[in-house]
């Protein structure tokens, strides 16, 4: 009972600032623990069965966007490849180069799997539910350092990958966990600083506090009051990932296959479940911190007593659909979308994602104290609009002037001079054609 | 920007990586919800092959069941493969039919000079393509075997129907 007690210690109380809901974890021991265990095993489950569903849609959707039709034998619409993929790689033989460091070699793939799994251990699937048993809280440990907890162990994914390429002992493997410890530094900055404003905005840095604030109509969400953070964190959550456009640490067209060239059977199976996994945390991340969480908008009803258990499942089921809408998007970009040149990559991380994310903290900072100064409080209708007006100039200054050419330096053309002088007759005609545009030179 | 990566100048309205972005991810949604696929489901949807298409050879029979080949020897001569093994026979009647006629159909070209030099019309190649083996020796077809086939047989491209109206 003391592991008990020591947990239930860690997990503690959390109170909302629009006191919408007062959360309290059961005061019986007994009850806590079975809930946790049920919630582990499903967590679990739910999780493992959504990455198989998530790289059946991901060959689906790619298939579609391509014009194929994608595995469609295995089982209706092909639902079953992921299970016989899963069968095949673990019949398969492991091979283990000569050289290769084993002990490390063997605990690569498991760090970078891990992790991702763990994350999902704070995130709150849907409203709580007041059993009469005592409120159950559908996060499995809604820690008070939520979203902390998440950063810290978010950075530890990279370790997997790093030492899967050093301990293959292949200069491609090698290569592509540098690039991919260099990438996750980079863009983990802009990550953190974009959580930030959120993180101003709710007041605290626990999870069910974040999605407490953004509970009501739907006004309140993140992305319409932090829209800039949302852009920042989607594009540092690719770069997390190691999703196209930033999957440059395993190349296929430089690196072999990048840090896990080495690697057969199971442990590129648990390299590739790790990699949807970490897709569908940070799709969680996305939703949680920015989409309200397992909040329905346009209606209260997800937000008042009585928390029965038809609110904790549709409010579940909800959080669900927003998760699936991100892993949508991730496939939808990863197959429009070319790989990044690798000073492009650096370069939008350092000198853009970290500048603007910082002046974002400034400008949301400032805000907020100002309309509270005003006397307008964060709940409040007027708050959310005058949040709204202030994003939608960010994201017109950053849409409308950064982004040009600016943003992503541009590829290496053979375009001559003859043929931009051409283009811009296309668009300003003859009159505009002034001697200083034609200065730009070939080459 | 990283030594060495040379950047043109370019008008400004082509620089946005946004709008491309979006341009890009509509194109491929519009691919997604409306797609074009043109592959064939193959064990149970079948590509129409050409009248014309020349495969797995055939030799077609007389009305009592016998081989129209008379063994003159025109197809292995004109075979440019040299996969045809015929070995001649002749009858108490003096009508002249193959001992061994045997096509190697890995050694075959498909070229249907068999079919158009065959005075009989016996020796055809097919419409038909599937003819995987599990050995090699299941590719050398015997007369029996050619007889057994039944899948139609090619028409060939006649020069005086150019369009084969």
């Amino acid at each position: 009972m003391t592991l008990v007690a020591l947990l239930q210690a860690a997990t503690g109380y959390t109170t909302t600032p629009n006191g919408l809901q007062h959360l309290t974890v059961p005061d019986s021991g007994w009850a806590w623990f079975i809930a946790t265990v049920v919630k582990m095993l499903l967590t679990f489950t739910i999780y493992m069965v959504g990455v198989m569903m998530v790289i059946w849609a991901e060959r689906r959707i790619c298939a579609f966007i391509q014009d194929r039709r994608g595995p469609n034998r295995v089982g209706p619409h092909g639902l079953l490849q992921s299970v016989a993929d899963g069968v095949k790689n673990i019949m398969k033989e492991e091979t283990y180069p000569g050289e290769a460091y084993l002990p490390l070699f063997i605990l690569a793939p498991v760090m970078s799997f891990i992790p991702a799994l763990i994350t999902w251990s704070v995130i709150p699937y849907g409203a709580p539910w007041d059993s009469k048993w005592g409120t159950i809280d559908t996060a499995l440990a809604p820690m008070p350092i939520g979203f902390l907890f998440i950063l810290a162990i978010g950075s530890l994914g990279v370790y997997g990958i790093v030492l899967a390429g050093w301990s293959s002992n292949n200069k491609y493997s090698l290569l592509g966990g540098l690039r991919s410890s260099a990438q996750m530094i980079s863009y983990e900055i802009a990550m953190g600083m974009a959580t930030i404003p959120v993180l101003i905005l709710a007041g605290n840095v626990s999870l069910n506090t974040i999605v407490s604030r953004q509970a009501g109509w739907g006004l309140h969400w993140n992305v319409i009051n932090v829209t800039v953070a949302f852009f920042v964190f989607m594009v540092a959550a690719f770069a997390e990932t190691n999703r196209t456009p930033f999957d440059l640490p395993e190349a296929e067209a430089e690196l072999v296959a990048g840090y896990h060239s080495e690697y057969s059977a199971m442990k590129f199976s648990m390299f590739f479940i790790a990699e949807y996994a970490n897709m569908m945390t940070v799709s969680a991340l996305m939703a949680t911190l920015f989409f309200g969480g397992w909040d329905i908008p346009f209606t209260l009803w997800d937000n008042v007593a009585p928390h029965t258990l038809i609110k904790t499942l549709v409010t579940f089921a909800f959080f669900w659909v927003k998760i699936l809408f991100f892993v949508f998007v991730f496939i939808w970009i990863r197959w429009t979308l070319p790989r990044f040149r690798y000073d492009q990559l650096m370069a939008l991380g350092w000198k853009f994602m970290l500048p603007t994310s910082l002046v974002y903290v400034v400008l949301i900072a400032t805000a907020t104290w100002l309309l509270e100064y005003m006397g307008v409080h964060p709940a409040s209708w007027q708050f959310a609009v005058a949040m709204l007006g202030l994003n939608v100039v960010a994201v017109g200054i950053i849409f409308g002037v950064i982004d040009r050419g600016r943003l992503i330096s541009p590829a290496y053309s053979r375009l001559d001079k003859r043929h931009i002088d051409k283009l811009r007759e296309a668009r300003y005609g003859r009159a505009r054609l002034t001697p200083a545009t034609s200065e730009g030179g070939a080459d | 920007m990283a030594i060495g990566v040379k950047v043109l100048e370019r008008p400004i309205e082509q620089t946005s990586y946004v709008r491309a972005t979006l341009k890009g991810m509509a194109l491929t949604l519009k691919h997604l919800v409306n797609r074009d696929t043109v592959t064939i489901q193959y064990p149970e949807q079948k590509w129409a092959v050409s009248p014309r298409w020349r495969g797995t050879h055939r030799m077609l029979t007389t009305e009592d069941g016998k081989a129209k080949c008379v063994a003159c020897g025109l197809c292995p001569t004109v075979c440019p493969a040299n996969c045809i093994k015929l070995v001649p026979g002749e009858d108490e009647n003096g009508n002249r039919y193959p001992l061994v006629f045997e096509i190697d159909e890995f050694r075959c070209i498909f070229c249907g000079y068999c079919q158009e030099v065959c005075p009989e019309e016996a020796i055809h190649v097919g419409r038909h393509y599937e003819n995987a083996e599990f050995s090699r020796d299941g590719f050398v077809y015997d007369l029996e075997r050619l007889m057994a086939q039944t899948h139609p047989v090619s028409e060939l491209w006649d020069p005086m129907d150019p369009k084969g109206e």
